[in-house]
């Protein structure tokens, strides 16, 4: 392949901007340093973006074997790649903060609530059930509620 | 978890999630705490934790948040997150946890 031909930056750019988005979730999530702050995403992003500018200059440069095909390909490429960094940014930053106040949730010195809910075998547990039960043999100091959206 | 364990703390689970699904996850993840199910919703409206419509289908589910309950009953830390992707680490709730009785 000739290396004029391939416009390797607007590749490279395109499916680093996944490659950014998925390591997240698949890799970045697991470590506490990179799930609070996406900071390495944010890096990844940028030289994506960089990438990406770099191969719409390439496509639309005068030296293409095929101009016009070379400038629409990469105008496409390239603007999709944005757009995939934009929507990625806007998740990661605005989506994932639309949560509701819950001002009405136990405070810090209130009573928990009591319940009843069926647990993963159907049997019935109530929290002052768990409270009681002991934790590896000796009596529980409390309970952690963790309360997860779940996989719905 | 076995920090938790000798710290005296049992997790709990909650979600809107039946318990077969719950049942699933503990068994592919290699989980050992306790899932409990809320499919009705009741005790996460009780907590005022509930997400309106975000779920699939628009379904309310539950937002992230975690309560330590001493012996009690009282709640003695609670952390409400502001972004789904910040969560509370073992180390704060173990933190938390030397408090109690």
């Amino acid at each position: 392949m000739n290396a004029r031909r391939l416009n390797w930056p607007l590749w490279v750019g395109f499916l680093l901007t996944f490659a950014s988005f998925l390591s997240y979730f698949f890799i970045f999530v697991w470590f506490p340093v990179t799930r609070d702050f996406p900071w390495a995403n944010l890096l990844l992003f940028l030289i994506a973006a960089v990438l990406l500018f770099a191969g719409i200059r390439r496509g639309f440069a005068a030296d293409r074997p095929h101009p016009t095909r070379s400038r629409i390909v990469s105008s496409i490429v390239g603007l999709l790649g944005l757009a995939v960094i934009g929507l990625s940014l806007f998740s990661l930053f605005v989506v994932a903060r639309w949560l509701p106040p819950s001002t009405g949730a136990p405070q810090v010195g209130q009573r928990a609530p009591d319940f009843t809910l069926p647990d993963a075998t159907g049997r019935s547990v109530s929290l002052s059930e768990l409270l009681s039960q002991p934790v590896n043999g000796n009596p529980a100091k409390g309970v952690l509620l963790i309360f997860y959206r779940g996989h719905w | 978890m076995d920090q938790f364990n000798a710290a005296g703390i049992r997790p709990v689970a909650i979600s809107v999630d039946p318990p077969e699904a719950s049942r699933n996850l503990a068994q592919n993840e290699g989980y050992s705490l306790t899932f409990l199910s809320d499919s009705n919703i009741e005790v996460i409206r009780r907590y005022d934790l509930v997400h309106a419509g975000a779920g699939e289908n628009g379904n309310d589910i539950a937002r992230p948040a975690e309560f330590l309950v001493d012996r009690s009953g009282t709640v003695r830390w609670v952390n409400l997150t502001e972004s789904y992707f910040d969560r509370a680490r073992p180390e704060e709730v173990l933190e938390a946890a030397k408090s109690l009785k």
